[in-house]
């Protein structure tokens, strides 16, 4: 049992690693294309999906590092999600259900983020 | 070149400390972005949750395995932190946020003459290890250790509910204000839960990262995040704070202390002077 805990937490600890080093990656993917080609944009920078998407595809830098920059920002998110897996492995109801109602709070506050 | 260089270096510098202290960094990045290189305030307070963010995922990252973290803690007071986030940014404009600078600003003074006395305790960092129902009953005393003093350090603590409405209250602070938290929140485990201050500094931390995602998604995609800003400022505290959570392990207690003490006194002094309409 507990040797089963010690492989959870480091199965934790790699996920968490790799979110983050993906976004940092990306962020210097970003920073490496701006110095190559520029921002991309006559002016601003795009903070929608629809136009970081289409940037991306364009290969446009500084979309590149809004999309670093987002992946960075869910890094939190994923922390309390494998959170509530650790919990559940650990058969532990009670923080099962507190770390879950953290999430949902964490969803519904970027949901309102998102639309205001 | 040379600004995001300067940005890369200032977030390695902001990254360390605040992962050796749990705190978020928006203290240094916010008037250096703002009085010495002329960044409008609104980019300067999204480059800082950015900040506050890379450091809390960036110590997390230090370790494969954090046994410094108290994960019960952070997760059960992060229910009190969020929805006081949330109440905070839905009050805004409700209630002066002059008297409130005040009000927060004398309860960090009041924090520092707090630390300062336990700093001149001649019986050390005295570990609390009794026992209370609720701290039982959620299950939230743990172990750690220390690797300054290379001992396994088991610990409890007590007054879970003031921690509670503290937490609430830091994060009422960081919806009203657009302040950070993070000192708040060593400061209610530490004084009032009395928990060791590398769990409270570590806890704190991640925190931080959880509360700070939710407003990020408001400055995001408001257009407060600026990529040429944000960018290799995340970059540069990530590092740091991968350094930082590592130097932590090592620091004696006491000397993290005498590091966060002048460090509060200066946010207590900053924001009743603010409260008062004089800006540092």
């Amino acid at each position: 049992m507990h040797e089963e805990m010690r492989k959870v937490e480091l199965i934790i600890g790699k996920i968490l690693r790799i979110g983050v080093v993906t976004s940092a990656i990306v962020i210097l993917i970003g920073i490496a294309l701006y110095f190559l080609n520029g921002s991309g944009y006559a002016n601003g920078f795009p903070t929608r999906f629809g136009t970081i998407l289409s940037g991306i595809v364009a290969g446009k830098s500084y979309a590149i590092i809004m999309l670093g920059i987002f992946l960075l920002i869910l890094t939190p998110v994923l922390r309390v999600v494998v959170s509530i897996y650790a919990f559940y492995k650990e058969k532990d109801k009670m923080y099962v259900v507190i770390t879950t109602i953290v999430l949902v709070i964490l969803i519904v506050a970027m949901l309102l983020g998102y639309r205001s | 070149m040379n600004s995001m260089l300067l940005i890369l270096l200032m977030g390695l510098f902001a990254g360390c400390l605040g992962a050796i202290l749990g705190i978020g960094g928006g203290m240094i990045i916010t008037p250096i972005l703002t009085i010495m290189m002329g960044l409008d305030i609104k980019y300067a307070i999204g480059a800082s949750i950015i900040s506050v963010i890379a450091t809390s995922s960036g110590s997390t990252i230090a370790y494969l395995k954090d046994d410094m973290l108290n994960l019960r803690v952070a997760m059960f007071l992060e229910i009190a932190t969020t929805v006081g986030a949330i109440m905070g940014a839905l009050l805004v404009g409700l209630f002066s946020s002059s008297f409130l600078y005040v009000l927060f600003g004398f309860f960090l003074l009041y924090s520092t003459y707090n630390m300062i006395r336990k700093l001149m305790d001649k019986k050390g960092e005295n570990v609390y290890t009794g026992h209370d129902p609720i701290v039982d009953k959620l299950n939230l005393a743990n172990t750690y250790y220390d690797k300054s003093e290379q001992k396994q350090i088991d610990y409890s603590m007590k007054n879970v509910p003031g921690g509670f409405i503290m937490m609430w209250a830091a994060g009422l602070a960081s919806g009203l204000l657009g302040i950070g938290s993070g000192a708040f929140k060593v400061i209610a485990m530490d004084t009032i839960m009395k928990m060791p201050l590398k769990p409270s500094s570590a806890t704190s931390n991640l925190m931080m990262g959880v509360t700070a995602a939710a407003s990020a998604t408001v400055y995001f995609f408001n257009g407060s995040i600026r990529p040429d800003i944000a960018g290799p400022l995340a970059i540069g505290v990530l590092i740091g704070a991968t350094i930082g959570a590592r130097i932590m392990q090592v620091l004696k207690p006491k000397i993290i202390r005498m590091i966060f003490v002048p460090i509060i006194l200066y946010m207590g002094v900053q924001m009743v002077l603010k409260g008062f309409g004089v800006n540092l």
